[in-house]
């Protein structure tokens, strides 16, 4: 067995604590005990590895997936999957899920009673290019309401599940968009104290992915944790 | 300068519209060597109710303790048909199930020891756990272990774990099959679930 080359730690700050009391929903969910610390071993560093024929190749646009077209503003997410080095990803799973442009999930759960979409179901998936690119094409999402607090409404979002090279990397995090004034009192938005990593969940408005007379453009960069240093690097170079 | 990891989020209620499409509760095709064994378990919350909306997600080895990976470099054989990912999703009991074949054991880092241990070169049998759900802001990792395993006495991850919470991490053996394990998680609480840093 070559050395395990480990993967690196989150920066503090940078991802939300287990327990966030104003999302009410982790106060009974969250362990209570810290984390045991484990060095990484083959089972972190490794990670599942999708084939080709699983990946429904109509899978990232998610306007075309039924008779009619979808109601609402249609967009493309679109932007690239790299580790913490700037390294592009190729060949890594994405998947995402989502509201209709009313904000109603098709999901028998999701009691909001705004209209459901018969042209919309709101989950896609693709695979990264070689330079780590991927592309959506969907409805943006309408903000919808919900428990958690007295008037109480999501900022508009976009699930997004990324896997990367390995079990370590794993990533499931939700994308916003940029000027949505429910961002400041959306508890989930605000879970992570670095002001930073949180606005890096916020997309950006691109015209050079709009497309003329047909949908706005918004770019979405995803970075998975990059290799620790360490003197077995020269071996072995990026990954893939 | 380096770039920093994206920030996690929660899966929320709503997952299975994304990740529905995905989910193996059956990760060994017919044709797969091994030893064939189902683990059922339940989620609780803190107040010990069940979680009805957790997705878990599984990766292991294969029964010769290979895992299908690139950087998995050992001469053993691979499973064609094994990838050795599992989805699963609670039911609204907050129960789950899979199959699969028990993980061979895998290679331990090789400076393996703490507190003057010394550790045993290959870990025991184990088969990685990623937890998330609506109230989990970003997933827990947990692994299941396996009963009467004399390489759980000397296992890497284990050791790291204070005596008094390692039963948590290892099934029971089911009373109506030698081949079926019982494993819950606790997300808090008493008896919680350790949970790992990695």
């Amino acid at each position: 067995m070559a050395p395990i080359r480990p993967y690196r730690r989150y920066h503090p700050g940078t991802q939300p604590e287990h327990l966030h009391p104003p999302y009410i929903s982790s106060q009974k969910r969250a362990p209570s005990q810290p984390l045991v610390y484990l060095p990484h071993t083959i089972s972190e560093v490794t990670g599942p590895v999708f084939s080709n024929e699983l990946v429904d190749v109509k899978a990232f646009d998610l306007t075309k997936q039924h008779q009619g077209e979808p109601l609402g503003e249609r967009i493309i997410v679109s932007g690239r999957v790299i580790d913490e080095d700037g390294r592009p990803l190729p060949h890594t799973l994405v998947e995402i899920w989502q509201a209709n442009s009313a904000g109603r999930y098709a999901h028998t759960i999701d009691q909001h009673d705004a209209p459901l979409d018969p042209n919309f179901t709101g989950c896609g998936h693709t695979v990264t290019d070689a330079q780590g690119r991927y592309r959506f094409v969907t409805i943006k999402p309408g903000a919808y309401p919900w428990q958690n607090h007295y008037n109480a409404w999501r900022a508009a979002h976009i699930h997004f599940s990324v896997f990367g090279p390995a079990f370590a990397t794993r990533l499931i995090t939700q994308m916003y968009f940029p000027g949505d004034p429910l961002m400041a009192n959306d508890p989930i938005f605000n879970c992570t104290a670095d002001e930073s990593a949180r606005n890096h969940l916020i997309s950006l408005f691109d015209w050079q992915t709009t497309m003329p007379l047909h949908a706005l453009g918004y770019q979405f960069d995803i970075v998975m944790s990059g290799r620790d240093a360490t003197p077995f690097e020269v071996n072995h170079g990026a990954h893939r | 300068m380096t770039l920093r990891a994206t920030t996690w989020q929660t899966v929320g209620p709503f997952f299975k519209i994304g990740l529905a499409w995905l989910y193996r509760d059956d990760l060994a095709a017919a044709d797969v060597v091994g030893e064939r064994v189902e683990i059922t378990g339940r989620v609780f919350d803190g107040d010990g109710n069940s979680v009805p909306d957790a997705v878990l997600e599984l990766w292991q080895a294969n029964s010769r303790g290979k895992y299908a990976h690139p950087e998995d470099d050992q001469n053993k054989t691979l499973d064609k048909n094994f990838s050795g990912f599992g989805r699963i999703a609670t039911d609204d009991q907050g129960r789950f199930h899979f199959t699969t074949v028990k993980p061979g054991q895998v290679p331990a880092p090789e400076s393996s020891s703490k507190s003057g241990l010394t550790l045993a070169p290959l870990q025991a049998p184990h088969i990685n756990v990623s937890v998330c759900t609506r109230g989990l802001l970003r997933r827990l990792v947990t692994r299941i272990y396996f009963p009467d395993e004399s390489a759980n006495a000397t296992d890497f991850a284990l050791l790291q774990v204070d005596p008094t919470r390692r039963s948590t991490l290892i099934a029971k053996r089911s009373a109506s099959s030698t081949s079926k394990f019982d494993w819950d998680i606790v997300l808090q609480g008493p008896n919680e679930t350790v949970f790992f840093d990695i």
